[in-house]
């Protein structure tokens, strides 16, 4: 079970850190360290922190379950015209790929940013990297060989 | 219940007025829509007031008094907002109203105001209509969005960049006559083609342009049309709303706008009519494939059909079911808290007659209008007919 009840509570450092987005943040900290994991319901519907209820069923009854280590790009783009926060990282591959119970939304890297260099059903991994343009932290896919 | 009409419609140019305010640019729209319904201002009971940026655009919140009073309204005001859905979600309601019996006269549209900004400030700004955690800060744009659900599309259905070409020449095509259309002017399904790349698999002329406008509508009961003497022909005889899980990794298909399809399912239901029954469409065409999307959302077409329906001349301005004869959102501009009231503004004058289209469905009854929010998200559907 997740401590559904953690933004309710003091903050153990009197919260004197940079406010962030509670849930979230400590998602991508996990994913960074290899530990990314998705929140599931009984009924085996996935979605993503901060939850309290599952989107598909209403159940308050959730669990972390670990990511599979290796996901499968579902579509993907190639994006040209960037916002000012992507813009050093432009050309770069916008991609959404399947990770067990839930779908991540990324930046493909490792492959040229070319339509003809990426194909749906592509085995990726996911971490997390620095933006290019700002050093902010990035949900980022990297190709994995196919499974034989 | 009592049956909404349309009583008038007023629309600015949409284009590029990067040094008119918001409130000038909704204060035109409003003023000719009163103008064109024959309602003395004093009559308006409610302002449903459709914006999506403005607090970015113009660093003005609380919008909605500031029309009222741009308008020379005195009556209580509300602001919608649903991202590019937001002045059809404001004409909904208004329609809800007018037929629950609390207002006899509602105006109701919106303005949005983009030009003034830098075109990455646009982007920035048109990007928080996505989820901000899981999308934004992964890179995804608007154009970058509808980009992946167009290389979904072609993957789950097939199809083709020419495909999408005639989507965007026949739009241009249809905006040639139109007065109030950003673009006038023809663009080839070869240009097209050769444009450069936004977020591939879309182009340049893949997207709608960025453009300043706004949209009024006078929505009246049928009583108070028939009291006051007032002609309003076309009647809003049906509206649906649909509504989607925020982030587009998260819907059941990425090529698929299931808001869309509850949003036109309820407003057919509630017009008593089909798909099959309508006669002219204005869509939602940000992008052409959300044109594609929509007109299967619809029930035009079936998924993974509404691709060819340009380019076999289905949805053209002589086809059998012509869908963007203003221009569409591609052609005629979209400013984004404009746009729902826009189409309705168009369909009304399309079925009226007095459109410089109009000869194209000149026995037209029955019209469909489809805005949607964000990767749709949000959709609102409404039903427009000929009153008898
Ligand atoms: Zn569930």
């Amino acid at each position: 079970m997740t401590d559904r009840s953690a933004g309710d509570e003091v903050r153990a450092d009197g919260g004197e850190s940079r406010p962030g987005n509670a849930g979230h943040d400590e998602w991508l900290d996990a994913l960074a360290d290899g530990d990314g994991y998705a929140l599931v319901c009984p009924d085996g519907h996935g979605s993503l922190p901060p939850r309290r209820v599952c989107p598909d069923c209403g159940s308050t009854a959730l669990s972390r379950e670990p990511l599979p280590e290796t996901g499968t790009v579902e579509t993907f783009s190639v994006v040209h015209v960037p916002s000012p926060e992507f813009a050093d990282d432009a050309p770069y591959v916008s991609a959404i790929a399947e990770f067990g119970p839930v779908r991540l939304t990324g930046v493909l890297r490792g492959v040229e940013p070319e339509l003809d260099a990426v194909a749906v059903g592509r085995s990726v991994g996911a971490g997390v990297e620095e933006r290019a343009t700002d050093g902010k932290p990035l949900v980022v896919f990297r190709p994995v060989a196919d499974d034989a | 219940m009592t049956e909404a009409r349309v009583a008038g419609v007023g629309l600015t140019h949409f284009g590029s007025h990067p040094d008119r305010t918001g409130r000038d640019l909704f204060a035109t729209a409003a003023l000719r829509a009163l103008d064109d319904a024959g309602v003395p201002r004093g009559d308006v009971e409610e302002l449903n007031y459709g914006n999506f940026m403005g607090a970015l655009a113009e660093h003005q919140g609380h919008q909605a008094p500031l029309m009222a009073e741009a308008a020379g309204l005195d009556c209580p005001a509300t602001r919608y907002e649903e991202a590019c859905a937001s002045a059809g979600v404001a004409v909904r309601e208004a329609v809800r109203t007018v037929r629950a019996g609390d207002a006899d006269v509602v105006l109701a549209g919106g303005m949005e105001r983009m030009t003034n900004l830098p075109t990455d400030e646009v982007t920035e700004a048109l990007a928080i209509a996505a989820d901000d955690l899981f999308e934004v800060r992964a890179g995804v744009t608007f154009p970058g969005a509808y980009a992946l659900m167009a290389s979904a599309y072609f993957d789950a259905y097939g199809g083709s960049r020419r495909d999408l070409a005639h989507v965007a020449s026949k739009n241009h095509e249809n905006a040639l006559p139109n007065e109030y259309a950003q673009y006038r002017r023809e663009v080839s399904v070869e240009d097209a083609l050769s444009a450069p790349p936004v977020a591939e698999p879309l182009h340049l002329y893949d997207a709608c342009p960025i453009t300043d406008g706004a949209s009024a509508l006078v929505i009246v009961s049928e009583e108070y049309a028939e009291t006051h003497d007032v002609d309003a022909p076309v009647a809003v005889t049906g509206t649906g709303q649909g509504t989607d899980r925020m982030a587009l990794a998260d819907r059941d298909h990425l090529a698929r706008t299931p808001a869309a399809d509850d949003a036109a399912a309820a407003a057919y239901a509630d017009a008593g009519v089909e798909a099959a029954d309508v006669d002219v469409a204005e869509v939602h065409d940000c992008f052409t494939i959300a044109e594609v999307l929509a007109v299967e959302s619809l029930g035009f077409f079936a998924p993974g059909e509404g691709i060819r329906a340009a380019r076999d001349g289905v949805t053209t301005a002589d086809g059998d079911l012509p869908v963007n004869l203003s221009g569409g959102l591609k052609a005629k501009g979209h400013p984004v808290g404009a746009t729902g009231g826009s189409q309705i503004a168009e369909l009304t004058r399309l079925l009226r007659g007095d459109h410089p289209n109009s000869e194209h469905v000149a026995d037209a009854e029955v019209g469909v209008a489809h805005n949607a929010g964000g990767t749709v998200a949000s959709a609102v559907v409404h039903v427009l007919e000929v009153a008898e």
